[in-house]
């Protein structure tokens, strides 16, 4: 475990994602950009996203999605943007797409899955329900009734 | 001598192990004592002799005899000898050494604790356990041996990477391995059932306390690391879903469901197949972890392929592993028949319940974690998964849990009415909902995370205390009956209502530091004042200094509310020149309704970047991990997994 923690600190450290400098004034485009970034990954980086990286492609990409914004784009237009020319490997949440459809429907199908076995397990029949009495008992219980 | 002693031994233990896994279990097949109690010396022997190992390890790095390949590359001699000692697992052959440990404690534990169990079940489980420290140990002798020596030793170390040294994460592998391999008891005792062919209540009391240890430790070694995160890695993220984390995080859920569906094969003897098939997952995602972790597979597929040697050696132990267990599993789980049955309204429909929505959250870490390595190998795409898909796939399953935990730890067993055992939490459940109201009104941007997290913290707390309450009979008798029946209620009834309680608290951090956190980015300049979230930050300028094994600039900043002084805060930027290799030591001043969190940045433009937060009541997700941990604890010192000799009568003949 350390030594993959250590791949990724030294891919993650020195820290200091979003310089000061890249602050955009308008205060409502930079809150987007802030959550646009954090929806993109880092691609030198091991599960970082643009925002908290310190990498030089991760400075480039928050400035290029501010340019986008200022441009005058909707978030659905930057992040369309950054992955035509990066792939879809930038985003950190798979786009809901049919070859994306395992990690997403995982969730909802192993639910409906469970609860259709965990309600046919809770209603089965009485009879089912019970382990039968073994032949041992089966005599026990006959000798009781008997006596 | 030392590393020569300490390999001798390893490779000791491994012939034992051998034995071990083989003599008490064909022993348990022909009924004959002595072999099966040949499994209890052996177990001992096991563990002294790793433990001799381990001591031996831990003496190379403590005198840093860099003769020692493990130490050469891992320690320095300047470094502070806590950090001397935690480097021992701080690497890779290191921790696996600690993981066998811990594994042969746990048998050990078995041999001296285990007086209450029936010898064929004891012996079955010692084997078991063997077996998975012979596929360890010869991990470990074959790929991973930490004694090697090297033929020229350097004059130096190469040190330990500097974000290593830190006192939460000395301590983070250790619990997590206690819990990692802790539910290898459970998994050996699920095995040994399946041998025998029975489940029943008693067994269900004796695998529960082993996993209920199993999860504690993992509940302190997550909370630990998710800590170290907190205030060393940056910006104060606490949980990134990064691979390593889900690998502990996955056994974490499943275990949470064992316990419970445990408790139901314990009081009533049903959900008997479903109990083991949870004890078999539960360490297969150990396992899974330990390969997604030890065989750098998750990292990078091409380094995976370029040095497949570990990855591919765990990935055998994990495929016999898991492969036999369900094989068994498969041919014996039908024999596993229920006595007693259940309505729909009823404890045992809320367990189920429960451990359907932790298997699915857990299903679900797991199909994130691994899909973009499947699909990388199958069809060649790359694709990432991160935060933002787990908190949207993976947390409304835990919003569905926490709804329904306090109205299943209230309904009684078999049959219930829900109207009337709803009564204690009406109350509880409009608070909740007017808490969740208020907050939304008070806020200003339209998170709904804010009240949606409020609501249900105060939702488990306050139905855990409920719980409590309805079981003294409070408002129904006397406050001496009351006070009477609350020191009477067993001990894990009050672990279940802290365990419970410690959730809604986590909850709750969490819900706070996500929806109200306040952030400022700035170059500041010596002199400067800066107002965050209510407070006002006076930055004083930067200082250099030199610690034990590295340089610092320490930055000084004070914080001010309403014009009084609250903190001093000194975080600083580090530099480790063994390593090359700077770090940031964010400053912190922590209390119960927020921390002051500042990092230090580079200089620029004459000043220094700053970065500020205010994180609301953050503390509060350590905190109810703690109360998680407690309540764990609490249940496990109950009376009845002590009292042996109750035990002893119910254990009929095994059948054959």
């Amino acid at each position: 475990m350390i030594r993959i923690i250590l791949t990724l600190l030294l891919l993650a450290t020195p820290v200091w994602a979003v310089e000061p400098d890249e602050i955009l004034t308008d205060s409502g485009l930079e809150s987007r950009a802030r959550e646009i970034s954090k929806e993109l990954r880092c691609l030198v980086c091991r599960n970082e996203n643009i925002d908290s990286s310190n990498a030089g492609i991760a400075k480039d990409l928050r400035v290029l999605v501010r340019e986008r914004l200022i441009a005058g784009d909707d978030d659905e237009q930057v992040i369309d943007y950054v992955v035509d020319r990066y792939g879809e490997y930038v985003l950190l949440k798979p786009r809901f797409s049919l070859k994306n459809a395992i990690p997403w429907l995982a969730g909802p199908i192993l639910f409906l899955l469970g609860l259709f076995f965990a309600l046919k397990f809770i209603a089965r029949p009485r009879a089912e329900r019970l382990a039968q009495l073994t032949t041992d008992e089966e005599k026990r219980l006959n000798d009781l009734l008997d006596k | 001598m030392t590393a020569e002693l300490g390999h001798f031994a390893t490779l000791l233990a491994f012939v034992v192990a051998l034995l071990q896994s083989v003599i008490p279990l064909v022993g348990a097949q022909r009924n004959q004592a002595s072999w099966m109690a040949a499994g209890m010396p052996m177990a001992i022997a096991q563990f002294l002799l790793i433990g001799f190992a381990f001591v031996m390890l831990t003496l190379a790095f403590v005198t840093s005899d860099f003769s020692v390949a493990l130490v050469a590359y891992n320690s320095h001699s300047l470094k502070p000898m806590l950090y001397k000692v935690s480097g021992v697992w701080g690497n890779h052959e290191g921790s696996m050494l600690l993981w066998i440990l811990i594994l042969t404690i746990y048998g050990a534990l078995v041999a001296w604790f285990g007086g209450n169990l029936p010898d064929r079940l004891k012996a079955r489980v010692l084997s078991v356990q063997a077996m998975i420290s012979v596929a360890f140990l010869a991990f470990l002798i074959f790929t991973s041996n930490p004694f090697e020596r090297l033929p020229n030793p350097p004059i130096d170390g190469n040190d330990l990477n500097p974000l290593l040294q830190d006192p939460g994460l000395a301590f983070h592998p250790p619990f997590l391995y206690l819990g990692y391999v802790g539910l290898s008891m459970s998994f050996s005792f699920a095995i040994a059932a399946l041998i025998e062919g029975r489940v029943d209540a008693a067994w269900a009391r004796w695998v529960r306390p082993w996993t209920l240890l199993a999860w504690v430790n993992l509940t302190i070694g997550i909370a630990l690391g998710s800590w170290w995160a907190y205030y060393e890695l940056g910006w104060g993220g606490w949980w990134f879903w990064d691979p390593v984390e889900n690998a502990s995080f996955m056994p974490w859920l499943i275990s949470a469901a064992l316990l419970h569906s445990a408790i139901v094969v314990e009081k009533r003897d049903t959900l008997k197949s479903w109990t083991i098939l949870l004890a078999i997952l539960a360490f297969s995602f150990s396992l899974i972890g330990t390969f997604i972790v030890r065989s750098g597979v998750i990292t990078s597929v091409h380094a995976f392929a370029n040095d497949p040697e570990r990855g591919v050696f765990i990935l055998v132990i994990l495929v016999i592993a898991i492969g036999g267990a369900l094989t068994l599993y498969a041919a014996r789980a039908g024999q596993m028949k229920a006595t007693s049955a259940f309505n729909m309204i009823s404890r045992e429909s809320g367990l189920v319940i429960n451990n359907l929505l932790l298997v699915v959250a857990t299903g679900v870490v797991f199909c994130g974690t691994i899909w973009p390595l499947v699909a990388e190998i199958t069809t060649g795409r790359k694709l990432s998964i991160g935060a933002p898909f787990f908190d949207l796939a993976f947390t409304p399953f835990m919003v569905a849990l926490a709804m329904i935990l306090p109205i299943g730890a209230i309904i009684p067993w078999k049959r219930a009415q829900l109207k009337k055992s709803m009564q204690p939490l009406w109350g509880v459940l409009a608070l909740s909902v007017a808490l969740g109201a208020l907050v939304w009104t008070m806020q200003t941007g339209g998170r709904m995370l804010g009240p949606i997290g409020i609501t249900l913290a105060t939702w488990l707390i306050l139905g855990a205390v409920a719980e409590l309450g309805s079981r003294a009979k409070v408002g129904k008798a006397t406050i001496a009956e009351n006070l009477r029946r609350l020191r009477n209620l067993p001990r894990s009834d009050w672990g279940k209502s802290v365990a419970h309680a410690g959730l809604g608290l986590t909850i709750f951090g969490i819900s706070a530091i996500t929806a109200w956190e306040v952030e400022d980015i700035r170059v500041a300049k010596a002199g400067d004042r800066f107002e965050v979230g209510g407070y006002e930050f006076l930055f004083h300028g930067v200082t250099k200094d030199n610690g034990a094994n590295y340089s610092v600039d320490r930055g000084a900043i004070t914080a001010f509310k309403d014009g009084a002084k609250v903190a001093t805060l000194q975080p600083e930027k580090r530099f480790y020149p063994v390593q090359q290799m700077p770090t940031t030591e964010a400053a912190i001043d922590q209390s119960l309704t927020r921390d002051l969190y500042v990092a230090l940045g580079d200089q620029q433009n004459g000043g220094w970047a700053v970065r500020t937060y205010v994180k609301p009541f953050a503390n509060w997700i350590w905190i109810g991990s703690i109360v998680m941990a407690l309540g764990g604890l609490l249940s496990l010192t109950d009376r009845r997994y002590r009292v042996a000799a109750g035990v002893r009568k119910m254990q009929a003949v095994p059948a054959e």
